[in-house]
């Protein structure tokens, strides 16, 4: 610790002449300062513990697999004990990648409102709106896919599909029921959309006013200033709030999993359903104690979701932050 | 002299039409956020009734017959404030540490950057780091352990909202109390606690808010049952859990019931979010900023 | 005198505050015009109501006409930003914009699309460079970020920026306020030369800078014009008792 504790300076050079109730508090300040210090190891702590706990419970099925055929393979049978991820790998990624796809455009644009349009009311309006949307619970998001976003995507969005762009395999229809990749994309965009805005709402107020007013001052329209001059400076943090968005996306669990389908297969469209990491461990939680194996092969998906994620997070907390600390010159 | 008239070159239409898709982006969230509220009230209002809130499920509730999710309220606001005591027990000595110890330091940075990392990962891991943790130690799932997993995803939350919230309080009044001679232990417990009053009455409402709205950790550890938890060491039930099994029940009677539990757990998270809202703007005006 | 801006019973309002009272001038064609007053009486607000920067701050509410060549440029059918192209404005910190030397000057040239190919640019570049003074010291790293030059090289280079969009009137606000001495000195001359092809509105809170610039001078004092001519004029004989009280160095 570099800074001077001057209590501590006091008691040390005065020596004799501290008074017992100086001392003593002193002393309470030490230990406060120790105790306390012991806290904030806490969170770093609990990262490595809870990757090293789940490293632990899935070592059983790394040994008995290898990495390939878990990661690649596309029979999962556990019964049989045959453990392929594959198409649970590749259901998160669809789901993700849907999600974050549908998300970014609106939120790119209600954050460059918010930050560089609109009135202030207006920003006042939409900050409590965007807490709520963040408060809302994932299981509602789920009731409300359940309830607005499957009809919708089975009776408008599949039959339009169909019509228009059938040929496309990614736009084809294979299970016409509205569960599946794209109604859990829309919930997930909706979910992730408060957390993206807000970080690039935050990303744009970095850059110094001058700038804007440099541009608009030989006479450019605000949105030129915002592409040439704005953007150019806040990219990577744009990139990185999206980042962070994919990663809230990947670990969703319970409104993906009311929504998506969850039948084991590889999917080919966005129509499809599909059956995602989470998912997949929140509903076979019950049985995996009962057959041999189940219960690493499960961890093992939550250590997977758990590294993928980790990355994801501190990448883009990093290059946040480091927006947010940039001297301007 | 005209030189100055609108010419509506392409940049002016560029500039226009990017604002116009920017409104309708802000109308698309905002709306979403209008038609969940919209779809969960429309169709949990029917069901709900006051046996739901005031009774536990009877026998056959299941299939449709009387009863009501007492079990589940009761149950998730022993989770979700057990688990938000537990949380705040942790989360305020770090964030008093951050302020008065760390501040801007290198190692604040790691440990906001720790914090902010643990806020990242999903609930579904939490759970089944919870289940790790309860064949290690032997417990079953019980009230107890889903407080414990529910106290750990809210500790980010909590600490980095008090963070948020003390790191603007001015240096100076630190600053002139250290100079009266106090210590820094002294001047966190007394002058750092009065401003953090807002930001721990914010960060307990969020972190509450957070543990009664989450399912896929709870699904995990806490298990589920039709009676009011008498014991730390007995399963509970919970709300997302509640909405969760009975929308997946056969009987439409128990899906309404479903609807209308998602309508009262949407209750309880707005009224937190408003009500914290409301406390800060109001607690606000007491310190000194 | 030929009048280049006319400001027409200007009121501005900053939320329920009233920065600008009933401002009635005008500002004479290529001269330098020098707005005065102690801080804080609205000579910035003034200067910016000319090229409506002042609606870039929520909550500012403006009354009264400001016009240029006769035109009102407050006017429903007027494009803002060909008025902020007609009037130029150099800020009161240099701000460069993050890109090349280059790339500054050639920033705005480019939004009006001004030159027809590279070659146009570059020579456009260059004389705008020579105007501002700044060729010579620069012309061997045009593609240095504009970051690396000196704080007076930097204020330079906006004034490069801002001319080669051809403005008619060039607008500064407190311009040298952020510079060393000599590099304000050399912004000084930079204006004195450029008198002839711009209409020119300072505003300086340094009296010796207004007697050194201007050959027109507004004084202001708590959001009103209190007396506006000629500089010989009113330097060697105030109208107004509290221009003379300025001017005596009483307030």
């Amino acid at each position: 610790m570099s800074e001077i504790d001057t209590s501590q300076l006091i008691s040390k050079t005065t020596g004799r002449l501290t008074r017992p109730v100086v001392a003593s508090r002193a002393r309470q300040n030490e230990f406060a300062r120790r105790t306390f210090f012991v806290f904030t190891l806490l969170p770093v702590f609990l990262i490595l513990t809870v990757t090293v706990a789940l490293l632990v419970r899935s070592w059983p099925i790394l040994q008995a697999y290898s990495l390939s055929d878990l990661i690649f393979g596309d029979v999962w049978k556990p019964t049989n004990g045959q453990f392929g991820f594959w198409p649970f790998i590749l259901g998160t990624f669809w789901v993700t990648a849907v999600g974050v796809i549908l998300a970014v455009p609106p939120c790119l644009l209600t954050s460059i409102y918010l930050a560089e349009y609109a009135h202030s009311r207006t920003r006042s309006i939409a900050k409590p709106v965007l807490d709520l949307l963040a408060a809302i619970p994932p299981v509602v998001y789920g009731v409300w896919g359940l309830l607005a976003i499957v009809p919708f995507v089975d009776e408008v969005l599949a039959p339009l599909s169909d019509r228009w762009l059938g040929p496309i395999s990614i736009f084809s229809v294979n299970q016409p029921t509205g569960f599946g990749i794209l109604a859990a994309g829309i919930v997930l965009a909706v979910m992730i959309a408060p957390l993206i805005i807000s970080v690039m709402y935050e990303i744009f107020s970095t850059v110094p006013n001058d700038l804007r007013h440099a541009s608009l001052a030989v006479g450019a329209t605000q949105w030129q200033t915002i592409r040439n001059i704005v953007l150019p400076q806040v990219a990577p943090g744009i990139l990185a709030a999206v980042v962070l968005g994919a990663s809230r996306a990947l670990g969703e669990t319970i409104a993906v999993l009311m929504v998506v389908g969850n039948i084991p297969q590889v999917p080919t469209s966005i129509f499809d359903s599909a059956y995602p990491l989470p998912a997949l461990i929140a509903n076979n939680y019950g049985e995996m104690m009962s057959i041999p194996l189940y219960d690493a092969a499960l961890l093992s998906a939550a250590l997977v979701l758990l590294v993928v994620i980790l990355i994801f997070n501190i990448l883009s907390i990093l290059v946040i932050q480091r927006m947010r600390s940039r001297k301007w010159a | 002299m005209g030189l100055m008239k609108k010419k509506w070159q392409r940049r002016h239409i560029v500039e226009a039409f990017i604002k116009f898709m920017m409104r309708v982006s802000l109308v698309i969230v905002a709306g979403a956020l209008g038609l969940i509220l919209w779809i969960v009230i429309v169709r949990g209002l029917p069901a709900l009734s006051w046996d739901m809130v005031t009774k536990i499920p009877e026998g056959g509730y299941y299939m449709g017959k009387g009863g009501g999710i007492l079990n589940a309220i009761l149950g998730s606001l022993y989770l979700a404030a057990g688990g938000t005591l537990l949380a705040m027990i942790f989360s305020v000595p770090i964030a008093m540490y951050l302020k008065t110890y760390l501040g801007e330091s290198k190692w604040g940075h790691y440990v906001r950057l720790s914090l902010d990392v643990l806020w990242g990962i999903p609930s579904i891991v939490y759970g089944a780091f919870g289940f790790t943790l309860m064949i290690a130690l032997g417990i079953r799932a019980s009230l107890l352990a889903g407080i414990i997993i529910l106290a750990l995803i809210e500790l980010p939350i909590m600490t980095r909202a008090m963070d948020e919230v003390i790191r603007r309080m001015p240096v100076d009044l630190e600053h002139a109390a250290l100079a009266l001679g106090s210590t820094k232990f002294e001047v966190a417990l007394r002058v750092v606690t009065r401003q953090m009053l807002p930001g721990i009455t914010t960060a307990i409402l969020l972190g509450f808010g957070r543990g009664i709205g989450d399912a896929a950790s709870v699904l995990f550890t806490a298990g589920y049952t039709d009676r009011i938890p008498t014991s730390l060491m007995r399963p509970t039930a919970s709300l997302p859990l509640a909405v969760f099994f009975q929308l997946g029940s056969p009987y439409p009677e128990v899906q309404q019931r479903g609807y209308a539990a998602a309508l009262i757990l949407t209750i309880i998270v707005l009224a937190v979010s408003l009500g914290s809202r409301w406390l800060s703007a109001r607690l606000n005006k007491y310190t000194i900023k | 005198m030929d009048t280049h801006i006319q400001v027409k019973n200007l009121n501005v309002y900053y939320g329920k505050q009233q920065a600008l009272k009933d401002i009635n001038i005008e500002i004479p064609k290529n001269q330098i015009t020098v707005i005065m007053g102690p801080s804080g009486c609205g000579k910035t607000t003034l200067l910016k109501s000319l090229n409506r920067f002042l609606e870039l701050t929520d909550g500012t509410r403006i009354e009264g006409e400001v016009l240029v060549d006769e035109q009102n440029i407050y006017a429903r059918e007027v494009d803002v930003t060909e008025v902020r192209k007609v009037v130029g404005l150099l800020a009161q910190r240099p701000s460069p914009l993050p890109m090349s030397i280059y790339d500054n000057v050639v920033y705005g040239m480019n939004i009006h699309k001004l030159k027809k190919d590279r070659k146009e640019y570059k020579a456009a570049v260059r004389h705008y460079l020579e105007i501002a003074g700044l060729w010579d010291e620069v012309h061997k790293r045009m593609h240095d970020p504009a970051t690396s030059l000196s704080i007076g090289q930097q204020q330079r280079l906006c004034l490069a920026r801002g001319l080669a969009v051809e403005p008619e009137i060039i607008l500064g606000d407190e311009p040298t306020s952020a510079l060393d001495p000599i590099s304000s000195q050399n912004i000084e001359s930079r204006l004195i030369e450029l008198k002839q092809q711009y209409t020119t509105v300072i505003v300086t809170h340094t009296l010796r800078q207004a007697k050194r610039l201007a050959d027109y001078v507004i004084y202001m004092y708590l959001g009103e014009v209190i007396e506006a001519g000629p500089a010989k004029e009113v330097f060697s004989n105030p109208q107004h008792e509290r221009t003379r009280a300025y001017l005596e160095g009483q307030i």
